[in-house]
């Protein structure tokens, strides 16, 4: 077949006539998926569709780039910690925890047992606020209200025992470096161990009524499927990789503060389609409510929360990179202290901007309508990406 | 309980502490040491990277538990990573980012680097540094070996101006398109009045 | 005295006579009508500008439900709303296109500037990339504080944006 066109186009080219191709730019359409899209977050991509297919995708971030890194470098390591949450206001007790680490690391700062596990309650609790809220988003750009209610709702009861925790629903700066602002207050067990046994239920509820749901397994299953090798390759994090069949989670793999007293397993599914990442996350929230109840368990009764520090704390120079699993994956600081008590470079590697570029890698090829249920399954958040 | 308790595959003796000054790990401190010795598998692993290519180019900067820094020349790095790549079993780049030191007229690009598929060095991270000149930062890429550093790459670019030879996107990602100053991660580059 | 009326100048006077007398007994129920419709249907565009898009989101949940007010989100088009919530930081990739959408949407519109960093900049005060405050681009009609203003907050923001719809007057 080849051979029979160039010998067309050699005999018309002697003939001193041009066959006029048709210009492969003339079929595709670019679309701009921009900040301002019911579908698409503070995030814009570019892509190029050939008719139902998509051919060419770009991601352009970068609308909420607060330039986090280099306000790091004005304020020393307690004044950090509020500009820190930002990115991710949700899920904050994980953002400021990893910096908590690798500033006790720099500094030389031991944390009492009963601040640890605070600590790690309070990482748990916004896990499953984080991904509550995920699910309601994802649940609301594939067009299923429901979905969007029922985990606003039920987020609400997190909510409120974070609010009990520390006074402030959101961006609540509970963590500092050296242990947590403040004790727990009375009855608070018995709360969380309530909130807790209603919230196993609805995650039932949830299966029933949307992960059953024959439309969502039509939209979801079989699309956008991530292999094992292209997930390691592309050094993509959190329900994302887990979902792909590789069961990595950095509280098991290298585990912080008290999590190697823990008894859970990493959920992971094997066929890195959409639907395989949206359920990693439920597993992930029913392990969690496992979790934390052995957290209130085994915590000391009493104790100290938090080191006692200098009102500046600085340590030698040196370096440190610690890492958490937070809801959307790994997220690993690396702080760089030259002696004084401003840090001298803090560099935030986020699950997020990690997972993006899986975003060309799985749309290019597939339909268009694909589109959301392949971009918010990766779990990315724009604001903390750009940070 | 220490402040870190690691899965280390290698038990030593003492308690795991970074180099001096090493904060108090248990209330009866351990046994003083003058200098902390390297715990053995970190060790083992730099050390194969050492027997292959030479004592020359390959410094290291300190090996932690759990984290190594090793330092090349830039000329060498990607032979390095793909020897690490293949050998060692580190399949990706966790971040790429760079630290600017003026006062050594040098631009530090540092790849942290993880495992996914080999569970003994599941926790650890390799870092591998390179060092260039901060007036004409020039790098040779390393995407051809580790994929996931393409973003990382082109954000280390737009916020410190170090070029990536053979990225095929050395533009502009996180910062606005009509950005006409220095680069914002360098040292010179101060922010609004302070 | 009908030749007199049909004469032009007069006719024009006549008319004119009744159209004062037509506007001033309809203007206040018509107006009334008219701001009653849109203080109950504010429709706000789906641009989420910064990390206040949470609070936002969980107003619109079941515990603090906006959707009593007529606020209802995720509308595909922008020339259907008449609402903006500047929801967070403002940078400067981020302004040109808060500038296009609201210029595009159709009058009547509000702004409602969320959170500190809308108002005046907020923590970010000092960032080389975050605009000062909001209203350097675009005119704001209410400005709701914290960081990030509880749902309940946002909710008070509203009211007050109806009241000052219901005191405006329709030319």
């Amino acid at each position: 077949m080849e051979k029979n066109l160039e010998h067309q186009i050699d005999e018309s080219e002697k003939l001193g006539m041009q066959i006029v191709k048709e210009s492969e730019d003339d079929r595709l359409m670019t679309l701009s998926v921009g900040p301002q899209h019911p579908g698409s977050g503070h995030f814009r991509f570019t892509i190029k569709v050939d008719g139902d297919y998509v051919v060419h995708c770009d991601p352009d971030p970068g609308y909420v780039h607060r330039g986090e890194e280099k306000m790091c470098e004005y304020r020393n390591f307690i004044q950090n910690i509020p500009h820190l949450e930002r990115p991710v206001i949700h899920d904050s007790a994980n953002i400021t925890y990893s910096y908590s680490l690798a500033v006790e690391e720099l500094v030389g700062i031991q944390v009492p047992r009963r601040g640890q596990f605070i600590r790690a309650i309070a990482s748990e609790l916004d896990r499953q606020i984080y991904t509550l809220y995920w699910l309601a988003i994802y649940g609301i750009f594939l067009g299923h209200s429901t979905m969007f209610m029922w985990p606003t709702g039920d987020r609400e009861l997190f909510i409120d025992l974070m609010d009990a925790l520390s006074g402030a629903r959101v961006t609540h700066a509970f963590n500092i470096p050296g242990g947590v602002r403040n004790d727990i207050p009375d009855g608070f067990k018995d709360k969380c161990l309530r909130h807790i046994s209603y919230f196993e239920k609805r995650l039932k509820e949830y299966e029933d009524i949307f992960y059953t749901n024959p439309l969502f397994i039509q939209r979801t299953e079989g699309v956008g499927i991530l292999t094992k090798e292209d997930a390691i390759g592309l050094g993509v994090t959190g329900s994302v990789l887990r979902a792909s069949g590789v069961p990595y989670d950095i509280r098991k793999a290298e585990p912080y503060d008290v999590y190697n007293e823990i008894d859970f397993k990493v959920q992971y599914m094997k066929s890195g389609d959409s639907l395989a990442r949206a359920y990693v996350p439920l597993l992930d929230m029913k392990e969690s409510c496992h979790i934390m109840r052995q957290l209130l368990d085994k915590m000391p009764e009493s104790g100290e929360v938090r080191a006692k520090l200098q009102p500046t704390p600085k340590g030698p120079p040196g370096e440190a990179y610690r890492r958490v699993e937070s809801g959307r994956g790994a997220l690993g600081y690396y702080i760089v202290s030259d002696g004084s008590p401003k840090p001298y470079r803090v560099k935030i590697s986020v699950g997020s901007f990690r997972n993006m570029i899986a975003l060309p890698h799985l749309l290019v090829g597939s339909k268009l309508a694909d589109m959301p249920s392949v971009y918010w399954s990766l779990n990315y958040w724009p604001v903390e990406a750009d940070r | 309980m220490s402040q870190d308790p690691k899965n280390k595959p290698v038990d030593s003796t003492t308690p795991s502490e970074p180099p001096p000054p090493s904060p108090p790990a248990k209330a009866a401190a351990p046994p003083a040491k003058k200098e902390t010795e390297a715990p053995a598998f970190e060790k083992g692993l730099v050390s194969q990277i050492i027997s292959r290519f030479g004592d020359d180019k390959i410094k290291v900067a300190y090996i932690r538990p759990l984290r190594m820094k090793v330092n090349v020349d830039p000329l060498d790095m990607v032979e390095v990573a793909t020897f690490i790549r293949d050998n060692l079993g580190f399949d990706h780049a966790e971040s790429v980012t760079g630290t600017d030191y003026p006062k050594d007229n040098q631009i530090e690009v540092i790849y942290q680097l993880g495992s996914y598929s080999k569970d003994d060095i599941a926790a650890h991270i390799l870092s591998l540094t390179t060092r260039t000149s901060r007036d004409d930062a020039r790098l040779p890429t390393l995407i051809n070996v580790y994929k996931s550093a393409e973003y990382h790459e082109r954000e280390t670019f737009e916020m410190l101006g170090v070029y990536f030879e053979g990225h095929p996107r050395n533009e502009r990602f996180l910062l606005p398109e009509d950005w006409a100053d220095l680069p914002p991660l360098r040292k010179e580059f101060r922010i609004r009045g302070r | 005295m009908i030749k007199d009326l049909l004469n032009p100048t007069n006719f024009n006077l006549m008319v004119s006579k009744i159209s004062d007398i037509l506007v001033k007994a309809l203007d206040e129920p018509l107006g009334y009508a008219i701001n009653w419709g849109r203080i109950w249907s504010l429709w706000p565009v789906h641009l989420e500008t910064a990390c206040c898009s949470v609070e936002f989101g969980a107003a619109s949940g079941p515990r603090y439900d906006v959707e009593r007010f007529g606020i209802i989100e995720a509308f595909g088009s922008l020339r259907q709303c008449d609402l903006i919530v500047v929801q967070g930081t403002v940078n400067r990739k981020m302004a040109p296109r808060l500038r296009m959408v609201y210029d595009q949407m159709p009058e009547p519109k509000y702004v409602i500037a969320m959170g500190a960093c809308a108002i005046t900049g907020g923590l970010y005060v000092d960032s080389y990339n975050v605009l000062p405050g909001v209203d350097g681009i675009i005119p704001v009609d209410v400005y709701v504080p914290g960081c990030p203003p509880r749902p309940e907050t946002l909710i008070q923001g509203t009211i007050l944006l109806q009241e000052k719809i219901k005191r405006s007057k329709i030319k």
